[in-house]
């Protein structure tokens, strides 16, 4: 997998999901979603564009929701990364999650996990945001199977769930 | 009409919002997409394709390339061990560029490459030095009919030519109208990039490919053939779909993949980027089409005349077929007695074109629906009111003889979208994001206008023109479980659920297992034409029913009941002779049952040469209103609602059916107002979802649905396929509300800026 | 290609003086883009973005200036105090990309890339912003008009780096326009900003994607003060609000491309300017 006698190769550490993770030597061109999807087994995040275009590679670093595809993964040494995989608790679905399933929101589900991520940012935020706030905080995930609107039902069904008390 | 008996209200059951059984997987990021797909000691590949429309492969040195460290494999065209070629109708497409031969299209591959890493590969790639002679590119398919274009394949320039000519052909109506339309190159711009694992076996003699597709017996009839290899060492596996939309019809990496791995002997993985897939699969025809429709004073269609050029790019895809749907929907969901249409598929050295959600019927109908308004203002008459005078019923001959006879409820799919509400008027302190431009904050309120469009479809299901369609499953019980197995490729349509509410229904269980999706079972035909809910869903239903007749014979003879009198009943088995009840739960696991079916739809013919024939099997017909906010002056635009009822035949799944609506919406509105593929001198100029764009949050409108459930009886489960008939008539709706907005003609969609305002 | 992360902006200083071919890497929108797409692969690669230092603003009460670190997120520019300070920045940074775009990106790479298209340029041309550009052997301050000198041109020489931009805080109207074909994560075809500054009865206008730099739309400006007191508020008839307009579309020289036409920017311009002159005016 690494690139041979490569002088570009780095060797570095990186804090995801709550743990320290080693890469060695890898080609130090590695975008944090290559390695996340390659060297870390963590292949939740998607890549559709590697320019930003999409959120599919959507991730959260230092409190923020980036595309990965757009992090050099050795220059995000110093951050805390979290993807995915460490949402809901203990192999029990997260409630964006079960809300994403129960309201039809999920066909290919290519573009699914950058979504999720997506939206647990946005409410953890934002906890009862309207209409048009959710549009704008999602419009950087591209969806081409549902059109969204069953998309953005799950997330109000969410915001309702957890005004009436419901776990996030 | 065979409906499941018994009432069955289970969640889960046919009918039911029942949850996808690959959603868990999906929300949780741990579903394993093609591209997810991994294997020790893997190695990973890249292709070279021409950077030229049209040239001659003159020369190809890969010394350089081979000296990078890393580096395990080149494959060229004479690594092709069968087949030169390949193709779903002629097999015109070649695996790799020969040297000598010619390069008919930019993107073309040369050849691919095996590396440890993939900027090993990309270094590779970077490497190889090829030498072409540049020739003029064909890039107008006018003149591949004038004959003034050099032909640009031994097998010519014309992938078909059509007529349809019926009646009266010197017919003049009292009102005539008539238009040139054109139809942009849209991207199915699915979001899960190409990606496939070939993993050769340890003999060298066969290979088992993961690979997401939308047909796995006839990638394989196709790569067993380039790979000289009988089917049965050729082992196709689905890995999953991420989507489709009719780009994943033509192989693009299978044989490639298969190549390095039977010549390195390691698994291979070959992923394209976004670039890449804009270069490596088929787009939607760009089409030109002018119509004239003649009609009597009140605006009923007497006579309908159509031109129709389909551009298909440098090689053969689907064009015929789509062709063939083009101008065989000329007429619209309309009565017509009369018609001469005259339709062309043409090779260029354009990017190829092939199968798209819609299929050619998305391009006609962009023309008839433009041409009825035009034909309504002639008239004096309302849009909606044009629409209902003509609107097709069943038992109407149609311009190719045949007779209509699925459920056309054209006129109920009309008056049921009217009855939907209009959105409210744009408030004069409208939040930004209502107005168009957004965030942008180019307009206020009162720099808006308003318009209203409608479009009406008529949209075949499943293939055509004799075409031997059929869709295999295969259904057991077996340590008291119930599986269900099929080939029938999931690309995000939900046929996975479908077929556990269909067995669940039929045999009155609750856990219904899927086994994997690969050629061990028999073919599935394609997840296109919207044919699989009634395909393999007939299939699975057809299978479930067989094991449950034989459940039923073996319960009456082990209990000595009366066979006739016994049927599942929810989740029992009962005896209405004796009001014997048992839980079918209870006995499946006293049983082995093992049952495969091939489920056939009745046969179709070919088209003559006046374009006469039973060329389709069924219909499904929806109608749109477009409400959309314009910017007059700077030309941007905001589809407010979309209110549509479309004919569904039966309901099998609620937000299923929604989904499939609301995505099929958005693409038709992408291809009205913002997708396009912009080709020059036969190079791509857009490859990226920078100018590539696809609707966002905040573009998609709020979709006001109705679905007519009118049982469609010559469908197994009376459902119609739902994927396509959303992304057709949406288009012209939304564009006839621009016009009506701006009052211009807008013939051409995709309908940019400049297009409303200068 | 090695990462070498500084500790400090002094030490930032010291490795680009002494590595030629060092990229300073902010928020990596555009370098990654340049890496996983174009085949860009840097020097040395000196990743500042989690200098403290370059991720501050601050609001100079007395001089009426504010300061805004190279490596602002412009997520942090579209809401609060900053944004209550300069809103045309605010709307500038709400239309850059995507919300994952703007957690990373920064106004130091805007201006680093240096694209006409760049969203935050214009506001910067209009309020003639001073960029602070510092090197291990000395400091430079610039216009932005000076500072952006073509087509992904800058006027930074090596060793050279963006620390902080500087703009006033002006009483009265300014506002930030731009057109793209869809209503969310576009490229500019054309963009617009402009700033009335009450107290020194000025309109500044300056315009994006539609020549090889901004184009302060200096003639137009020139010609409206000649037309209206600007001091104050002020009103403005629709002729003169149109002849601001085409004056300012007259200034442009836009390209045809695969994203739109050279008359459609140029009208698109002449609307925009039209449009925010309303807008400014009561």
């Amino acid at each position: 997998m690494t690139v041979p006698s490569d002088p570009a190769n780095e060797s570095y550490r990186l804090d995801v999901n709550g743990s320290d993770r080693e890469v060695t030597d890898a080609w130090v061109g590695e975008s944090l979603l290559y390695v996340l999807r390659e060297r870390l087994g963590l292949p939740g995040a998607k890549g559709a564009c590697e320019q930003g275009e999409c959120g599919s590679c959507t991730v959260i670093m230092d409190d923020r929701a980036v595309c990965s595809c757009l992090v050099l993964a050795a220059s995000a040494t110093e951050s805390r990364i979290l993807t995915v995989e460490s949402l809901g608790d203990d192999g029990r679905l997260s409630d964006v999650q079960q809300a994403f399933l129960d309201a039809g929101g999920v066909q290919c589900g290519f573009c699914t996990p950058g979504f999720i991520v997506a939206v647990h940012h946005l409410l953890d935020r934002n906890p009862q945001p309207d209409d048009e706030e959710i549009k704008e905080a999602l419009s950087g995930n591209i969806c081409r199977c549902t059109g969204y609107g069953r998309i953005l039902e799950a997330v109000k069904v969410v915001a309702r769930g957890r005004a009436h008390g419901g776990v996030a | 009409m065979t409906l499941a008996t018994g009432l069955d209200t289970r969640f889960g059951a046919l009918g039911s919002n029942a949850i996808r059984p690959d959603g868990a997987a999906k929300v949780q990021g741990g579903f394993a997409f093609s591209s997810d797909m991994w294997a020790e000691n893997m190695l990973w590949g890249a292709t070279l394709r021409s950077p030229h429309p049209h040239a001659r492969l003159v020369d190809l040195d890969v010394t350089e390339a081979w000296k990078i460290a890393g580096v395990e494999c080149i494959v060229t065209a004479d690594d092709v061990p069968g087949a030169p070629n390949y193709g779903l109708i002629m097999q015109d497409q070649p695996v790799f560029a020969r040297v000598g031969d010619v390069v008919r299209y930019r993107g073309e591959p040369i050849l691919a490459v095996a590396a440890d890493h993939p900027e090993t590969c990309r270094r590779a790639l970077a490497a190889v030095k090829v030498t072409y002679e540049v020739l003029e590119p064909v890039t107008d398919a006018e003149r591949c009919i004038d004959g003034s274009a050099p032909s640009i394949h031994p097998l010519g320039n014309v992938f078909r030519h059509q007529r349809i000519i019926t009646g009266d052909q010197s017919l003049v109506g009292e009102i005539q109208v008539e238009g040139t339309y054109e139809i942009g190159m849209q991207d199915q711009a699915f979001l899960g990039l190409e990606a496939a694992l070939a993993v050769p076996d340890s003999g060298g003699d066969g290979v088992e490919l993961y690979i997401a597709t939308q047909w796995l017996h006839e990638d394989r009839k196709q790569i067993a053939a380039c790979l000289d290899m009988p089917e049965d060492k050729v082992r196709l596996v689905l890995g999953g779909v991420g989507g489709a939309f009719g780009a994943r019809e033509d192989i693009s990496l299978q044989v490639h993949t298969c190549l390095l791995a039977l010549r390195t002997g390691r698994p291979v993985r070959i992923a394209y980027s976004r670039e890449e897939s804009f270069y490596g699969h088929v787009h939607r025809h760009p089409a030109t089409i002018w119509m004239r429709h003649h009609a009597d004073a009140t605006g009923r269609i007497l006579r309908i005349e159509s031109r129709m050029v389909f551009d298909g790019g440098a090689y053969c895809s689907t064009s015929p077929a789509v062709l063939i749907n083009a101008i065989t929907h000329a007429q619209g969901p309309y009565k017509c007695v009369n018609a001469t249409v005259d339709g062309w598929a043409l090779r260029t050295n354009n990017p190829p074109c092939g199968a798209m959600r819609g299929f050619g019927v998305v391009q006609a109908c962009f023309a008839h629906e433009s041409q009825m308004d035009k034909l309504a203002a002639a008239a004096g008459v309302s849009p909606v009111e044009i629409r209902l005078r003509n609107a097709m019923e069943t038992g109407d001959r149609l311009i190719t003889g045949q007779i209509m006879d699925s459920v056309a409820p054209v006129a109920r799919c009309i008056t049921e979208t009217d009855r939907i509400p209009l959105p409210a008027p744009l408030p004069d302190d409208a939040h930004e994001l209502l107005i168009p431009g957004g965030t942008g904050l180019t307009a206020l309120p009162s720099n808006i206008r308003r318009g209203i469009g409608w479009g009406v479809s008529i949209k075949n299901l499943m293939y055509s023109e004799g075409f031997d369609d059929f869709s295999t499953a295969r259904c057991r019980i077996a340590d008291g479980a119930v599986h269900v197995k099929f080939a029938t490729a999931e690309v995000g349509q939900g046929f996975v659920m479908l077929a556990q509410q269909i067995a669940r229904t039929v045999l009155g269980v609750d856990d219904v297992f899927l086994d994997p999706i690969d050629t061990q079972v028999g073919s599935a035909g394609s997840t296109s034409a919207s044919r699989q809910t009634w395909m393999s869903g007939g299939a699975v239903d057809a299978a479930c029913r067989a094991v449950r007749e034989e459940l039923l014979d073996r319960v009456a003879a082990d209990r000595g009941l009366v066979r006739a009198e016994m049927r599942v009943e929810g989740t029992n088995i009962v005896d209405s002779l004796t009001g014997t009840t048992i839980a079918v739960g209870e006995v499946i696991g006293n049983y082995d049952i093992d049952r495969t079916v091939e489920y056939r739809h009745p046969a179709t013919e070919d088209l003559d040469e006046d374009g006469h024939g039973n060329c389709h099997v069924a219909f499904a017909f929806v109608a749109h209103r477009a409400v959309v906010d314009v910017d007059p002056d700077l030309g941007l635009v905001k589809v407010v609602q979309i209110a549509t009822a479309q004919d569904v035949g039966r309901v099998l799944n609620p937000l299923s059916v929604q989904g499939q609506v609301e995505g099929g919406i958005a693409q038709g509105l992408g291809l009205a107002v913002m997708e396009e593929i912009i080709v020059t001198d036969g190079k791509v100029r857009n490859p990226s979802f920078t100018d590539y764009l696809l609707p966002t949050f905040l573009d998609a409108p709020t979709v006001d649905m109705i679905l007519i459930e009118e049982h469609e009886p010559k469908s197994p489960l009376g459902a119609k396929g739902v994927g396509e008939p959303p992304c057709v008539s949406v288009t012209p709706a939304i564009a006839n509300a621009i016009r009506d907005a701006v009052g211009r003609e807008l013939p051409r969609v995709p309908i940019r800026p400049f297009d409303i305002c200068i | 290609m090695p990462v070498l992360r500084p500790r400090s902006v002094d030490h930032l200083l010291h490795l680009l003086a002494d590595t030629p071919d060092a990229s300073v890497l902010a928020g990596g929108t555009d370098m990654m883009v340049e890496i996983n797409l174009h085949g860009r692969r840097p020097g040395t690669v000196l990743p500042i973005g989690s200098l403290e230092e370059l991720r501050e603003w601050e609001h100079q009460r007395r001089a009426g200036t504010v300061t805004i670190g190279a490596a602002v997120p412009y997520a942090d520019m579209e809401t609060g105090e900053l944004a209550d300070l300069v809103p045309a920045l605010a709307q500038a940074a709400r239309t850059v990309g995507s919300p994952q775009i703007r957690a990373a990106g920064t106004i130091g790479g805007n201006l680093g890339t240096c694209s006409p298209a760049g969203d935050i340029l214009p506001v910067l041309s209009a309020l003639d912003a001073i960029i602070h550009v510092l090197h291990r052997d000395h400091s430079r301050d610039l216009l932005f008009s000076d500072f952006m000198t073509g087509v992904k041109r800058n006027s930074l020489r090596p060793g050279e780096f963006v620390h902080s931009v500087t703009v006033p805080v002006t009483r009265g109207w300014q506002g930030y326009a731009k057109v793209g074909t869809r209503n969310a994560m576009v490229i500019s075809t054309a963009s617009a900003c402009l700033v009335h500054d009450a107290d020194e009865g000025h309109v500044a206008l300056a315009l994006g994607a539609v020549a090889p730099t901004i184009v302060r739309a200096s003639k137009a400006e020139a010609w409206l003060s000649q037309q209206v007191d600007l001091r104050g508020s002020f009103s403005v008839s629709i002729e003169i609000a149109q002849e601001f307009g085409r004056r300012a579309a007259s200034e442009t020289s836009p390209i045809s491309d695969h994203r739109s036409t050279a008359d459609y920017r140029r009208h698109a311009v002449s609307v925009l300017a039209r449009r925010l002159l309303e807008r400014s005016a009561t």
